[in-house]
């Protein structure tokens, strides 16, 4: 579904991805986990097409997307949830859930989204930004959703939710994988993603350090965390 | 009583003008973050291009209200795709130096045809004339401005607020990447509420015609007040700008009304209103600190 080669970005002078090569099936989910700083985010954003500087070649669904622009890739099927959650303050939460257009065959409609997510109807008409942190975080997943993205780019969907919170993004993301989307995560709660994940990349200093399944993940766990600093 | 009233009327017609001017660099700002310095230039045009058609081709003030706004709008869209877009991936000063030369460039050509001097635009005969308050005259032109401006500024608020067409201009202005990012090409957008924004200067200058002063340095002289204004509404923030617009307005007319005895402070009340805004709340009243993408 998703394979990316040699690709290596930049922010000015400074080299964040080094070659990096990696693919995902359709309908795997598959984590980045790795130090802050280490071009998790750039790399997501670079899939993404929305940065600028970078070399190597992105292909989505057998198609090379390298020269697309993002809203092309979107519609394509491409999903993004960004860190920042990406609610709009000037619009409100049925606004936010409505904006982008359909693009996948499977898109939620609205009332499943609201049916899925009873807190988002109850503020239905306020504006996303007013949402909590938790509420803004599954209006961005159910966003993607509503799209029928065919392939998630979740940057760190975690961070910040209790730990009933993070038990509803796995689930939904259990619930996304087993309707055939594919998920890039990325991740530092090791236990959510070994959850969720069928395979794990390491990103070290903008390079894939190693690729691991779970069970590697979960026998390395102590030794992971104390590398990634958490 | 009856004087403070009619200050405020004052207030809320000069208001009208910033209002529509900052709407415009808002919407500009917020979609392509170009401070566009030509904007006061795009309201000189339309008030001497009203001026023009009046003068030279006996066209009347309600066409050229219609005429102009049009004209200048289909300019804005034509220097937008010729000049404007090539520059928007560099350093926003780039376009800055763009569009101040830009402003040069049109003083000098309108200054080099008509001079310096100020032209009289008349008033329209169906305006003249002055409407009883009860406890004060107005002039019935001056009326119909605010009545004009706050239909305007509803009408675009309607469009912003609640159409497809103005949520992917909201979410466009307040986070465009983030907006390609969910399948929307926000390029498409850019020329049409470049020049939609150009239009709104050019319909201010019809409207400033028969009330100020046309000539070449006429929206100069307006322009810093206006980025005054936009950056106490908040940079980019729609609702803000046309708030902030009236709000100035009137503190505008309540000082040349109530501290005329210290120019010095009546003059400078807006950039002092500024900086306690600025310090209070950098983003400006309405506006938000820069989200990432």
């Amino acid at each position: 579904m998703l394979r990316i080669e040699n690709l290596s970005a930049w922010y000015g002078e400074a080299q964040v991805l080094r070659e990096v090569s990696l693919e995902v099936a359709a309908g795997e989910v598959v984590t980045l986990v790795g130090r802050n700083g280490a071009g998790k985010s750039t790399l997501l954003r670079s899939v993404m097409g929305l940065h600028p500087g970078q070399r190597g070649t992105v292909s989505f669904a057998d198609r090379d997307v390298t020269k697309l622009p993002a809203y092309k890739r979107a519609r394509l099927g491409l999903g993004w949830v960004p860190d920042d959650r990406g609610a709009y303050a000037t619009l409100t939460v049925t606004e936010n859930l409505t904006l982008p257009p359909r693009v996948g065959p499977d898109p939620w409609p609205l009332e499943r989204v609201y049916e899925a997510f009873p807190a988002l109807y109850s503020r239905r008409d306020s504006a996303a930004t007013m949402l909590s942190g938790g509420e803004q975080q599954m209006l961005a997943l159910a966003r993607v959703l509503r799209m029928g993205a065919r392939l998630l780019l979740c940057d760190e969907p975690t961070e910040g939710l209790s730990p009933l919170l993070v038990q509803q993004v796995g689930d939904l993301l259990r619930e996304a994988k087993q309707h055939g989307v594919t998920v890039l995560l990325v991740e530092q709660n090791l236990h959510f993603a070994t959850g969720v994940a069928d395979r794990h990349y390491l990103l070290a200093e903008g390079r894939i350090a190693e690729a691991m399944d779970n069970s590697e993940v979960r026998s390395r766990e102590r030794e992971l965390l104390a590398y990634l600093g958490i | 009583m009856s004087g403070f009233l009619q200050n405020t009327f004052n207030g809320l017609v000069g208001g009208a003008f910033y209002a529509l001017l900052a709407l415009g660099l808002a919407v500009i700002f917020g979609m392509l973050r170009v401070v566009n310095f030509a904007h006061g230039a795009f309201y000189m045009l339309g008030a001497f291009g009203a001026y023009v058609l009046l003068a030279e081709a006996g066209v009347p003030f309600w066409a050229a209200l219609v005429i102009m706004p049009l004209a200048l709008g289909l300019l804005g869209m034509v220097l937008e795709r010729a000049v404007i877009h090539r520059l928007t991936r560099l350093d926003p000063l780039y376009n800055f130096l763009l569009t101040f030369g830009l402003t040069l460039i049109l003083q000098d050509l309108v200054k080099s045809r008509y001079g310096v001097q100020s032209s009289p635009y008349a008033t329209p005969a169906e305006l003249s004339g002055t409407v009883d308050f009860g406890l004060f005259d107005f002039p019935t032109y001056r009326v119909f401005i605010l009545g004009f401006t706050v239909l305007l500024c509803v009408a675009v608020w309607w469009v912003l607020g609640r159409t497809r067409v103005g949520m992917v201009v909201r979410a466009a202005t307040e986070r465009p990447e983030l907006t390609r990012a969910f399948g929307i090409d926000v390029g498409r957008w850019v020329t049409p509420v470049f020049g939609f924004g150009i239009a709104l200067a050019g319909l201010a200058g019809v409207l400033a015609a028969p009330m100020r002063a046309v000539n070449p340095l006429m929206g100069a002289d307006l322009i810093i007040v206006v980025f005054a204004v936009v950056v106490i509404g908040g940079l980019g923030s729609i609702f803000g700008s046309v708030a902030a617009g009236f709000g100035i307005g009137l503190i505008q007319a309540w000082g040349e009304a109530y501290l005329s005895d210290f120019p010095i402070v009546s003059q400078t009340v807006v950039f002092v209103v500024m900086a306690a805004v600025l310090l209070w709340r950098p983003a400006g009243l309405f506006g938000r600190e820069e989200a990432p993408a």
